[in-house]
């Protein structure tokens, strides 16, 4: 395949492996900056997600065949399956075990509440 | 009935994901479908939900919305060189009572703007969230309830 849309495919690659790099780099400089534990899975779980799914999605396009490029969706969507429940559960346990929040928190209302106690 | 629609749609996933879909790989394919629901026959509801499709459609597309716009919040405020952070932990009472509904919503909370899913309480009525701006409990609960959850109720009826 060659002629234009080789070329407009390329762009297309390169786009999405930029943009994919900077949020996953983002999510990383998030991971140092937020003050605690909360705030940081923040920074995991969306940034990293988008920024993990669009370098997948490169991989996908750049192939040009549909095998990969459904690998390279099942990849994302187990990513968005995942996530969140790693991030959830990380949050649960620090909190469960006495983790505060940073102090510029303004509310805390599972605190003290029986659902933040061991069953 | 259920356990042969998600076998079926684990065949096509596996296919999907090894990239052939030969008979001998599709057999293959339904036979690890076949072990893993065997695995967690008892997590699974016998019950077929009703789904509509148009609504989960709708679903779906907010979710990538919110998903797009999620991610470039998060990175312009790791960007701010002061981050004016306020964060907190609220309770938001549940409407949706079925497992699958509220593991839907807390999944598509925690990859929405400035929210995160940290607890849910032991009788399921009450979903803990943490979120980056947490200065108006109240608004954050009202789009809550008024996206998501409604969207949810509207694509699995009852």
């Amino acid at each position: 395949m060659a002629g234009p849309a080789a070329t407009v495919i390329t762009l297309c690659v390169a786009f999405l492996l930029v943009a994919g790099s900077v949020f996953s780099l983002l999510a990383a400089v998030g991971l140092l900056r937020f003050p605690d534990l909360y705030t940081r899975m923040h920074a995991a779980s969306k940034a990293g997600t988008i920024g993990s799914g669009l370098l997948l999605f490169a991989a996908g396009l750049h192939a040009m065949e549909a095998a990969i490029l459904f690998r390279a969706i099942a990849g994302f969507v187990f990513f968005l399956l995942t996530a969140p429940i790693s991030a959830h559960l990380l949050a649960k346990a620090a909190h469960r075990a006495g983790h505060r929040l940073t102090k510029l928190s303004v509310v805390d209302q599972l605190h003290g509440s029986i659902d933040d106690r061991d069953d | 009935m259920i356990f042969i629609i998600s076998n079926l749609v684990l065949t096509l996933v596996w296919a999907a994901v090894t990239g052939s879909f030969t008979p001998a790989n599709l057999l293959l394919g339904f036979l690890a479908g076949t072990l893993s629901l065997l695995l967690i026959r008892r997590q699974m509801s016998p019950t077929l939900h009703r789904v509509r499709p148009l609504k989960l459609l709708l679903l779906a597309g907010l979710f990538a919305k919110e998903l797009a716009l999620s991610a470039i919040k998060v990175a312009i405020l790791v960007l701010r060189p002061k981050m004016r952070l306020r964060p907190g932990i609220f309770a938001y009472p549940l409407t949706v009572t079925r497992d699958f509904e509220i593991t839907l919503l807390a999944n598509l909370i925690t990859l929405t703007p400035g929210t995160l899913s940290v607890d849910v309480s032991k009788d399921r009525r009450t979903l803990y969230v943490h979120a980056l701006d947490c200065r108006d409990p109240a608004g954050e609960r009202r789009a809550i309830s008024t996206g998501f959850e409604r969207r949810i109720k509207e694509a699995f009826p009852s």
